[in-house]
Parts: C-alpha cells; sequence; structure tokens
C-alpha cells in the first residue's frame, strides 16, 4: 500500500501545485504509515523530478512514452490506474487544476473510487475510512465527507497545506504500462497559451480588476503592480464579458475559484458571484472610490479611493522597498 | 443527431447559504433553485445545434420531484423531452451511474452538461460518464461546433485554450463562452408544459462518498481601513502584519 500523487508537469518540472500536492500526499502517508509515491507524465529529466523529494515523496514513476508528451486527460488517467494498481496504492492526491480534475474523474471511474474534490485540509481517519473537508457552494461553505470505497482519490486546492521541505530526494523510475489507442482518439488542432504567466490557481498573490478600470487600455497600471509583487492578474466577469480581458482571467462563481495568500482587488464592487471565486484568499484587500462597495465587508484591508492615484502609488511603495 | 443535456437543480447564485438539522442538511427556506448556469450554457448550445442539424434533445436530471420546475424551464427553451432519475443526486459516482444506464439505451452522439454543478462544485459527473460509457470525455468545453460525424471545439486549459477534433460520441462538461443563455419565450412556455416527462427510478445504490457535516466559513474580521493619501502603509502592513508579501 502507499498513496499516489498525479504530479502535473510544466515544461519538464513539476508545476507548483503538485509539488503541494506532494506534501500533501507525504502527510496522509505518514499517518497512514506508508510511504508516498509521485506519478510524473511526460518528457522530463530526473533531476527535476527528484525534487519531488524534497516535498515527501520516497519514489517518482515517470512515465515517458512520446504519446504522452501532449496533456491527455484520458490516456493520463490510464496510466494513472496502472500505477495505482502496481503500488497498491488507496488513496490517490490530485491537485485541483483543469487536467487534474479531468483526470481524477476518469480515474475514479476506472477505478471505481470514491472522489472527493477542492479538499482544503488534510484528512482524519484511517486506510479503512477518511473524512476529507471540502468546498463547497462555491467557497460559500465546507462540507466534511466520509469515503469508504477501496481506493479514494482527493483533488486538493491550494493551499490546503503549506509545504516544508528537506533535502531528501526521491529515486526515479521508469513506468511503461500498456497505452489504450482509444485514449488518443482526439486531434488537437491549435494551443494557445499566454507563456510565462503565472496560472491564476497557482499563483501566490493575485492583483485583479473591475469595471472600475474604466477600459482596457487602462489595464497598464494594475499590470505593473502585479509585476512589482510578483502577482499574475485576474478579472470580474463583466471585465472579461465587455472582452476588456480574456476569459481565462475571469475569477469567480462561474470562472477560476482561486486561494492565493494575497488577492488585491481594483475597481471591483464584490458581487456575490464574485466573492464565491475568492473567499478562499487568505488576505484581501480592496480598493474603490465607492465606500459602500460590498467587497470592503468580505476584505482584510480597505483603500476608499480612486484605483488611478492608489495603484501607482502602491507599485512605488513596492518598488520602493525592494 | 441525438442530444443528451444533463442538467442540475440548484440554489441560485446568489442565495445565502445556511445548514440545519445539526448542520446536515441545507436550509432550503427562502432558496430559489435555478438551472446550473454552466449546464444552461450547454444546453442552449445544443439548442443551435439541434436548429442548425436537426435531430432531437432530451434533458436528463438526477433529482427528486422538487427540480421539475427546472426541467419545465429547460423544456421551454427549447429540449423536446425530459427525463427525470427520481433520486437524490448524493455522489457524483451515482449520478454518473444513472446518467449513463441511460445512456446504454439511447445511443446519443453528444452527451453535454456543465463543466460542474454550483453546489459541490465536483466537475466529475462528465469524466466518470465518459469512462462508463467508454466514450471519450472532456472539459471545460467553450466553443462547439459539428461537422457531420466530427466535433470541433475548444477547451481552457490552465492559462489560455486548446482547441480539438474528435470524432461522435463525446461526453463534454460545457462552460461560456460556448453559447448565449436562452430566455423561454411565451410559445415554449405553453409547448413545455405538455412535452413528454419520464420519470424513471434509479440503478444501482454506488454512492461512495457521504456528506457527515457542513460547515460555514469563520466570519471575516473588521476591515481594516487605510487612507487613500497614506496607501503606501498598505504594503508595510501587509509585510509585517499580514505577512503575505
Amino acid at each position: 500500500m502507499s498513496v499516489l500523487i498525479f504530479t502535473e508537469l510544466d515544461n519538464g518540472s513539476i508545476r507548483k501545485s503538485s509539488l503541494e500536492a506532494v506534501f500533501y500526499g507525504a502527510k496522509v502517508a505518514q499517518m497512514l504509515g506508508t510511504t508516498a509515491t509521485a506519478l510524473a507524465i511526460g518528457p522530463a529529466e530526473a533531476a527535476e523530478l527528484q525534487i519531488a523529494g524534497n516535498y515527501g515523496a520516497t519514489k517518482v514513476l515517470h512515465a515517458a512514452d512520446e504519446r504522452l508528451a501532449q496533456t491527455n486527460n484520458m490516456a493520463y488517467a490510464s496510466v494513472l490506474a496502472a500505477a495505482a494498481q502496481q503500488e497498491g496504492a488507496k488513496v490517490v492526491v490530485i491537485a485541483k487544476s483543469a487536467l487534474g480534475d479531468a483526470v481524477a474523474a476518469r480515474a475514479a471511474g476506472k477505478l471505481k473510487a470514491g472522489l472527493v474534490s477542492n479538499v482544503v485540509d488534510l484528512p482524519e481517519g484511517d486506510a479503512a475510512t477518511l473524512h476529507v473537508k471540502r468546498s463547497i457552494y462555491t467557497g460559500k461553505a465546507f462540507a466534511v465527507t466520509e469515503m469508504t470505497s477501496d481506493v479514494k482519490i482527493i483533488t486538493v486546492k491550494k493551499n490546503a497545506v503549506s509545504p516544508e521541505t528537506t533535502d531528501a530526494t526521491a529515486t526515479v523510475e521508469a513506468f511503461t504500462p500498456a497505452l489504450n489507442d482509444g485514449d488518443f482518439v482526439a486531434k488537437v488542432t491549435g494551443v494557445e497559451k499566454a507563456d510565462g504567466e503565472v496560472p491564476l490557481t497557482e499563483a501566490d498573490i493575485i492583483v485583479s480588476g473591475g469595471r472600475g478600470m474604466k477600459g482596457p487600455e487602462n489595464w497598464g497600471i494594475l499590470e505593473d503592480l502585479a509585476h512589482a509583487l510578483h502577482a499574475a492578474t485576474g478579472c470580474s466577469k463583466p471585465v472579461s464579458d465587455l472582452d476588456w480581458r480574456p476569459h481565462h482571467e475571469h475569477i469567480g462563481q462561474t470562472g477560476i475559484k482561486v486561494s492565493p495568500n494575497l488577492y488585491v482587488a481594483c475597481g471591483i464592487s464584490g458581487a456575490i458571484q464574485h466573492l464565491a471565486g475568492v473567499n478562499g484568499s487568505k488576505v484581501i484587500v480592496v480598493i474603490n472610490k465607492d465606500p459602500e462597495a460590498p467587497f470592503f465587508k468580505a476584505a482584510d484591508y480597505g483603500i476608499v479611493g480612486d484605483v488611478f492615484d492608489v495603484l501607482p502609488r502602491l507599485t512605488k511603495a513596492v518598488q520602493a522597498a525592494g | 443527431m441525438k442530444i443528451l443535456v444533463c442538467v442540475t437543480s440548484v440554489p441560485d447564485t446568489t442565495a445565502k447559504i445556511s445548514f440545519t438539522d445539526g448542520d446536515t442538511k441545507l436550509n432550503k427556506a427562502g432558496v430559489q433553485y435555478i438551472t446550473g448556469p454552466y449546464d444552461d450554457y450547454a444546453l442552449s448550445r445544443a439548442v443551435e445545434l439541434k436548429e442548425q442539424h436537426g435531430g432531437t434533445l432530451t434533458v436528463l436530471n438526477v433529482g427528486e420531484a422538487d427540480s421539475e420546475p427546472v426541467i419545465r424551464k429547460c423544456l421551454a427553451i427549447g429540449a423536446d423531452d425530459a427525463i427525470r432519475v427520481n433520486a437524490e443526486p448524493t455522489d457524483a459516482y451515482f449520478v454518473a451511474e444513472q446518467i449513463a444506464a441511460i445512456a446504454k439505451q439511447e445511443n446519443y452522439d453528444l452527451i453535454l452538461m456543465g463543466r460542474e454543478s454550483i453546489d459541490f462544485n465536483g466537475g466529475q459527473v462528465h469524466g466518470i460518464v465518459g469512462e462508463m460509457l467508454g466514450l471519450p470525455s472532456f472539459s471545460p468545453v467553450m466553443k462547439l461546433d459539428v461537422d457531420g460525424n466530427v466535433a470541433r471545439f475548444a477547451r481552457e486549459i490552465e492559462g489560455g485554450k486548446e482547441t480539438l477534433e474528435a470524432s461522435l460520441p463525446l461526453v463534454l462538461g460545457c462552460q461560456e463562452p460556448i453559447a448565449e443563455w436562452k430566455i423561454p419565450n411565451m410559445r415554449g412556455i405553453m409547448t413545455a408544459r405538455t412535452k413528454p416527462l419520464k420519470v424513471v427510478e434509479p440503478a444501482g445504490q454506488d454512492s461512495l462518498t457521504k456528506v457527515q457535516k457542513y460547515e460555514l466559513p469563520p466570519a471575516k474580521g473588521a476591515c481594516k481601513m487605510i487612507p487613500a493619501d497614506q496607501a503606501e502603509t498598505l504594503i508595510q502592513l501587509l509585510r509585517t502584519e499580514a505577512k503575505v508579501l
């Protein structure tokens, strides 16, 4: 028996969210008196994969078949299920993401595994019965959920645990399960991706803008602050509906749900649907010229003022502090 | 083309969530139920595809009798008929099993649903249904066109999007901007009353997870206000007090 962690690669390196999942999985393994094994799918150097050891994995299974170079939720789920069987894994941990969610669901179907998504804390219980706390109603509540299936799959939200690292490294083993042709029936005809940007779901800090920014041409001052803070940028639904910003930046009930350490809302009034997407954030800062904006009620720090005045001042203050 | 759209009946996005019975049940008092917003996108696109290509459009809901207003609204928007599996949707595996059991008899070309329900936000059902039927599944799909037997679609990936091509049948979890939400017109509302709504009993009993207890997030403390002309102080507080910089 072991705990298996599905890790997502980005240009041959394990994503930060997946390293958090490795740490989470290692903690669960410790609780169950077993070891944690990470699974990496796609091209990568062994040296990059060993890093999983710093987060508590003792072993990394590396599936590097050429056909797996392109992300593919169905093929990845098949590889994950094969790895779970080989390792006798009873708990599988996956970082929440578009790919992670899709892989988790297919793997749950294959393994007849109970699957709990959006988990926000370490589980309690034992190998037979686990209790996990997950976020529901788009962040408005939590549900403590019991899992009793033989194999249990958990997808974890960012900041479910705060990883501590060691110098330990993991051994990397090639993993070469038979692949099913049926998993490769879709043809990818194009990929559009903003290069070098931190994905919103992984960002420690997010600076986000609403209609109070008055137009897409004004995003420069918001991006300057984001740049100074090494933050990702997001936006409210009206902003993406108006095409001021791309849809993948839309944060809220029907967009991306985020749980960064710091969320800075600029000119966003704070509709309940937007709050639902950000209420997992550790610290919320709201900048709005309307003192009655509902967002202030959900904020930790607030500034009543004009974003066009306040944002450049904040950027300067960050830069001055180095 | 034969399309199945699976819909959820969920509390309105503006609903205030609270619990009763020792935090084991949702307090439904004063809560208005709506079609899952993502399911609404899937349904709207399905109506457009049916207009373009002909065929049939069925909506399916796994839920108790109180979800019928939502089903009727889907019929008013343009579905031809509806099936309700008479059971509380307790867990994604259970719901997927119900959908798969019906789909196995009907050979749909497209099985569409929202990327996730907005009550439990699992985003699992489309993937499990795909696995149970041995069909490809993709999510979150934000664009979908059908040309003969081939679907061309786009899905959101971390920080961007991917365009794909695959043969039908497919299972897709949908999100905006796949279509504009459709509002039922008076004629639709009238005809929806007489469109067939079949109620079937659930197959299997496989809930693999069970909610023990609900919790609300701890109340937020007071917001610390900083005068606009001292905005710089904020950066200092974020460093020394909140310790997030």
